[in-house]
């Protein structure tokens, strides 16, 4: 028995069950909404920011990806403004580390890539960090780039609520965040990793991957995984 | 009617937007009907001209040279272009930026050196600290991301602004 | 000598003291703040030797005491002869003759507060124990009139009678947003779930606000009273204090009082003989600011990685394991008993007409006085700054109030003569935060000081959220750049752009507040980043700024 609510996204009218989020809505009827966080399937975190859209009646910004809908919300999901947001926040996840693109295992096959070339960004603004960050290359099979990672979590959520094994964590704070392999043990000596590669799987960037093998020759094309678990995982809470 | 006129330079950058560019072909007719070239590392003239209509830069600003060289043109230049990742964004260049100057040149030129290891001062240009995109030193007018832009993007944009519009970047995308 | 032998007795226990047992009425008290502030200069060896001085003139009469915060922190270490009113400050351990001679000559009169305006100007509900009762004592606490609240409220209120005291009384969340409390304790009760949760947020990370530390270490019943009312009003048998470890003497009063009230009935089991049952326990948090958000708080508690989540659902409805959490601040809990005690229409007639009752500040700065200060809501800037405060330091010129902590802004002198409340605040662009207060003259740079919360912002955000993981780091360098005179006019527009969209887009609170005091000091103090920018000069001399090079 589900309740069936009516309401309006970007001035059309739209049905949705009850409990569904503003973004499943949305896909639902082919409205776009950027994302990066939010992988279906896995539960979701809001906090990229890309998918924040306005609701009448309210002046606060609301991130599709964990707003149920209600009756007669009425949303809208574009506006100069907020492509100007989603602008800058993309500006931010190619800043925070280090880009570069030409040299990348996941160049062309890449979701920051796509999410730029989407928003026609074709340079940057903001002050540039730079960091100087490392790469894990322990693991027999596959490794980490900290240049590319842009903090999204997938691999974290997708090891803990698909795999469950827990091997991914977060540490440090603010702009020193990192996702670290047990608590920082290198992840070739990680004691909890099945080698499943799914965080590989998920990762949206050149952050994780399979050694020698780029992403262009598929290695992030399957994610077999996870709409079969989205189904049993129905009510996944929100962390 | 005098056609505007076209220049190239190439700053800290691998040549590659200079090699898509060749790749226009056939097309490079057409630009030259619409443009005079009057300066670029593919032609053989010295001095860049007082004053030039639309200037394409590629590489990064990581040398003293490089700077020269981009305030001069600056100057002298009508639209300035960003051609390509390493004007753009400083890309390949920029990787550098975190290590620092310093530990960068004991390294390439004193660690990893068995024959007469020593820092180079002559000749080769100083490095600035940091591998900069062309829009941190000055203004820049149009960018054309890619690594390198594609010889389509090239030919569609430089027709563009040839003609007085603004160019079309759609679809233009960092790497390739 | 029966008071020489109480003396000697008492000397080998060092820490737990039980000075000179004085037989008969009490003519005259020396009360010796023992509250962090003054003991770290060594108020406990004034407390000590005032105890051997008085035993040794034979002043049976006269009782030295243990007390919390006396209010005037920088001038420890205190002491208070509560009889005459006279304030002793700077107190030496080996020059207490002036103290013992007044004590000596004290008039009993009933007790008197001290005449300066420091202390006359002040209304205390929340520190009315504070400096008064030993914060170790519960008999104290119960001869102040402690536990009476708790008492009524068990034996002859229902629930909800208690919460609609507490929605008439006007009393607001004291720990930064002023959410009507009423309002939170019935979403609360009426929430569905069971067990159902009492936080207390003592985590207090705001830069120099120590407002709630003062509270736990020197009147920690008071606290626990107003936690187990709200218990008994909104249906919660359990409850937490989150404190910062950084406090280690609030924490260990806290843990003497929740065991001494435990053994009174005061907490536990079938409380003050009635069915009732409420438990507290302390949580210590590592002492990141964001922490004091309060899902952050939550998901600390519960074993996690202290980051905050989106909200709704809010705590009130799925919190602590995901049931109903009732979270509020410590001063918010130490205004509960007294509201109970006199009426909510008792304290919805102090204060302002959004904003009831008191509030305490950590008065800090450039002032003569500073310390800790609680005034009725309303009280002017002016009051506060020259009246209480004692006017600016070396008699230079007042520029700004930095109200809010990180997330606020800074006042000008044209809002001197404006009453302090959470509306007037937010009006002139800053904002309550949670009491802190700091007073600038014009040796404060504006762009300094927007750069210092910055860098501060910067350092405590958790990193969850992207604006203001990378936002506060590149306003902050954005700052930076203003500071040493290499921005130009461009920077400080995309400043602003950056500062709008990461105050709309951030996740909490820290986030959405980081860019605040930005733009609070850029709409009062523009010129002076103009003067950076363009001049190249820190008109109040602070920032160090190149000469301008040889333009190319
Ligand atoms: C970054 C951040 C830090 C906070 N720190 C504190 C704090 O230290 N103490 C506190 O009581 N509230 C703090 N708060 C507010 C809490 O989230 C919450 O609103 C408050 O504890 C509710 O209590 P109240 O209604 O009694 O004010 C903070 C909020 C934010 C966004
Ligand atoms: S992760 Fe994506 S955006 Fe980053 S360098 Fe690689 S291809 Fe480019
Ligand atoms: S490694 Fe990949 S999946 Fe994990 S947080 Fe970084 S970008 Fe996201
Ligand atoms: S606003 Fe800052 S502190 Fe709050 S969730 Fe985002 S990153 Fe964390
Ligand atoms: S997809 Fe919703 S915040 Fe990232």
């Amino acid at each position: 028995m589900t309740t069936v609510h009516t309401l309006r996204i970007d001035g059309a009218d739209v049905a949705a069950s009850d409990g569904q989020s503003i973004l499943a809505v949305a896909t639902e009827n082919g409205i776009d909404i950027p994302t990066m966080c939010h992988l279906d399937g896995l539960s979701d975190t809001a906090s990229c920011r890309l998918c924040l859209v306005e609701v009448a009646g309210s002046n606060k910004l609301t991130p599709a990806c964990t707003t149920l809908v209600t009756e007669g919300m009425d949303i809208t999901t574009t506006s100069e403004q907020l492509t100007e947001y989603r602008r800058t926040i993309t500006e931010m996840l190619f800043l925070e580390r280090n880009h570069i693109c030409a040299i990348c295992v996941a160049n062309n096959h890449c979701e920051l890539q796509d999410l730029a070339e989407k928003l026609q960004i074709d340079h940057f603004e903001l002050p540039v960090i730079n960091p100087s960050v490392g790469i894990d290359a322990s693991h027999p099979l596959f490794a980490i780039d900290h240049n590319r990672c842009i903090m999204c979590q997938r691999c974290v959520r997708v090891c803990a609520e698909i795999e469950g094994a827990f091997t991914w964590g977060v540490m440090g704070s603010g702009i020193a965040e990192r996702v670290v392999t047990d608590m920082g043990t290198p992840w070739g000596e990680s004691p909890t990793c099945t080698s499943c590669g799914k965080c590989v799987q998920v990762c949206p960037t050149g952050a994780l991957f399979e050694n020698g093998r780029s992403i262009a020759e598929g290695s992030k094309a399957q994610r077999p995984f996870l709409p079969f678990l989205k189904r049993l995982g129905e009510g996944l809470e929100q962390t | 009617m005098t056609k505007p006129t076209l220049a190239t330079i190439w700053l800290d950058g691998c040549s590659g937007c200079h090699m898509s560019f060749l790749d226009m072909d056939e097309r490079l007719f057409d630009i030259a009907e619409r443009a005079d070239i009057v300066y670029s590392p593919l032609i053989d003239v010295k001095a860049y001209p007082e004053h030039v209509d639309f200037c394409l830069v590629e590489g990064a600003v990581s040398s003293e040279d490089d700077l020269r060289k981009i305030l001069h043109v600056r100057q002298r230049t009508g639209t300035l272009i960003s051609f390509g990742d390493c004007a753009v964004t400083a890309n390949v260049p920029a990787m550098r930026n975190p290590i620092g100057v310093q530990p960068l040149l004991d390294r390439a030129y004193i660690e990893n050196v068995t024959i007469n290891p020593g820092i180079p001062v002559s000749v080769v240009p100083k490095l600035l600290a940091m591998a900069r995109p062309v829009h941190r030193v000055v203004k820049v007018d149009v960018y054309l991301p890619g690594c390198p832009p594609s010889a389509d993007l090239i030919y569609q944009s430089l027709v563009d602004l040839l003609a007085g519009r603004t160019p079309d970047t759609h679809g233009a995308r960092f790497g390739r | 000598m029966s008071e020489s032998s109480a003396t000697t007795s008492a000397r080998p226990r060092r820490r737990v003291v039980n000075l000179p047992a004085h037989v008969g009425p009490t003519r005259a008290s020396a009360y010796v703040c023992e509250a962090v502030s003054c003991l770290s200069m060594q108020s406990h060896d004034v407390l000590l030797g005032l105890g051997e001085r008085v035993a040794a003139a034979g002043l049976t009469d006269v009782e030295v005491k243990r007390v919390g915060c006396l209010g005037l922190c920088a001038a420890g270490p205190l002491v208070q002869i509560p009889e005459t009113g006279e304030l002793f400050a700077h107190v030496v351990p080996d020059n207490l003759g002036g103290i013992v001679e007044a004590l000596a000559a004290a008039v009993p009169g009933g007790e008197r507060v001290p005449e300066a305006p420091f202390f006359s100007r002040q209304l205390r509900i929340v520190t009315e124990n504070s400096g008064r009762i030993d914060p170790e004592s519960l008999e104290d606490y119960v001869a102040s009139g402690g536990y009476q609240a708790l008492r009524t409220v068990l034996s002859t209120m229902t629930p909800a009678e208690v919460r609609d005291e507490i929605a008439r009384s006007g009393l607001r969340g004291r720990g930064g947003a002023g959410y009507p409390t009423g309002l939170k304790w019935n979403t609360v009760a009426k929430a569905i779930g069971s067990p159902k949760y009492v936080i207390c947020n003592a985590d207090e990370g705001d830069p120099g606000a120590f407002m709630d530390r003062s509270v736990l270490e020197s009147d920690p019943y008071r606290v626990l009273e107003g936690m187990a009312i709200a218990a008994y009003a909104v249906g919660a048998s359990i409850g937490y204090v989150y404190c910062r470890a950084e406090y280690p003497l609030a924490v260990s009063r806290l843990h003497k009082a929740i065991q001494a009230a435990g053994r009174s009935n005061y907490l536990g089991a079938s409380m003050l003989d009635t069915e009732f049952s409420f438990e507290v326990d302390i949580r210590q948090g590592a002492g990141a600011f964001v922490c004091g958000e309060e899902t952050a708080l939550i998901a600390s508690l519960e074993g996690g990685r202290g980051t905050p989540r989106t909200r709704p659902p809010y705590p009130a409805v799925a919190g602590l394991w995901h049931q109903p959490t009732l979270i509020n601040n410590v001063e918010t809990f130490a205004n509960v008993a007294p509201i109970i005690r006199k009426g909510g229409s008792w304290f919805a007639g102090l204060g302002t007409a959004t904003s009831k009752g008191t509030k305490v500040f950590a008065l800090a700065g450039r002032v003569v006085n500073t310390g800790l200060i609680e005034v009725p809501m309303g009280t002017t800037l002016r009051e506060i700054v020259f009246d209480i405060g004692g006017g600016i330091v070396d008699g230079r010129a007042f520029k700004a109030v930095q109200t809010g902590g990180p997330s606020g802004g800074c006042i000008p002198s044209e809002f001197l003569d404006m009453g302090v409340d959470y509306e007037s605040l937010i009006g002139v662009g800053s904002f309550m935060g949670s009491g802190g207060m700091i007073v600038m003259d014009e040796t404060s740079c504006m762009v300094d000081v927007a750069r210092y919360f910055m860098d501060f912002c910067r350092e405590e955000s958790c990193g969850k959220c992207v604006p203001c993981r990378v936002g506060t780091t590149q306003l902050f360098m954005l700052l930076e750049r203003i500071t040493t005179g290499e921005a130009t006019m461009d920077d400080l527009a995309q400043m602003e752009r950056l500062g709008h969209m990461v105050q709309r887009t951030s996740l909490c609170g820290l986030g959405q507040g980081a860019p605040n005091p930005i733009f609070s000091t850029l709409r009062y103090f523009r010129d002076e980043y103009v003067a950076h920018i363009v001049d190249r000069v820190c008109p109040a001399g602070v920032c160090s700024i190149e000469p301008a090079p040889v333009s190319t």
